[in-house]
């Protein structure tokens, strides 16, 4: 790890459902912009950001194809998250909840995130320069 | 490292996971060793005057066996070591007596919130 100052993010919402997520997303952005390291433990709908068969779509409202729409997915951006974590040479760790994984089906995750649990969380927690919780509502 | 949990939302997603899942991380991150302290504000309130368990839920022929209970989860809790406090402001606005506080449940004013606030490391708005 860099001797960057480090974030933990504990989250709760699905993707595509609120506001709040593309909101959590800007925040770590700006956290890794900000050169501090990253650690997210996403917790009961939040282990679906990272579900790796998330799939794009057309968009017949729209009048657009599915390359043409674009759609954005919430998996594609923990990936790009990652790959500027590694570009900043800082740390991006991000852990589902397993239980809420298993409630959900939704196991297969992008490389880079793992299975865990609360005392994961209360570890990243204890050993960050604080902590940003953000639930449903 | 002491941590506060405050817990504002209340009945969110009970009836689905037969708890609230703020207080069964509490739970599991107490049982890892985390100093944990409780506090219900807001609506989270009515958690401490419950004395029994959610109802079950039952659709078509599926009925549920393990409804949420409040109670146990919060004595859990207590037993552990997690103090739980609830905002008195909170209660008397909707109508709760402070006497029928789950044994063990402490309310604080929202002036007594400033010393619970310092006393711990970082605070966790649920």
């Amino acid at each position: 790890m860099s001797n960057s100052k480090t974030l933990t993010f504990a989250f709760m919402d699905p993707p595509f459902e609120s506001e709040r997520t593309v909101t959590f997303f800007r925040l770590l952005d700006a956290a890794l912009e900000k050169n501090a390291n990253v650690r997210v433990f996403a917790y009961e709908g939040a282990v679906a950001l990272s579900f790796s068969k998330q799939a794009p779509h057309g968009n017949a409202v729209h009048g657009l194809n599915r390359e043409e729409e674009a759609h954005p997915l919430s998996k594609d951006w923990v990936a790009a998250l990652q790959q500027k974590a590694t570009g900043k040479g800082l740390t991006f760790e991000w852990i589902n909840c397993g239980l809420c994984v298993d409630e959900r089906g939704v196991n297969d995750v992008i490389d880079g995130c793992g299975r865990g649990g609360p005392p994961d969380l209360w570890r990243y927690a204890s050993k960050a320069f604080n902590t940003l919780t953000i639930g449903t509502r | 490292m002491k941590a506060l949990q405050v817990i504002d939302q209340a009945f969110r997603t009970t009836t689905e996971e037969q708890d609230d899942t703020i207080l069964w991380l509490t739970q599991s991150m107490r049982g890892a060793g985390g100093h944990l302290t409780v506090l219900l504000s807001g609506h989270a309130v009515y958690y401490a005057t419950q004395h029994q368990t959610q109802p079950a839920l039952t659709i078509a022929g599926w009925a549920q066996t393990q409804p949420a209970n409040l109670p146990r989860d919060i004595g859990n809790l207590l037993h552990s070591g997690v103090p739980v406090f609830a905002v008195t402001e909170d209660l008397e606005e909707r109508g709760l007596d402070r006497q029928i506080l789950l044994d063990g449940v402490q309310a604080v004013s929202r002036q007594g919130l400033v010393n619970l606030y310092e006393s711990v490391d970082q605070i966790w708005q649920w």
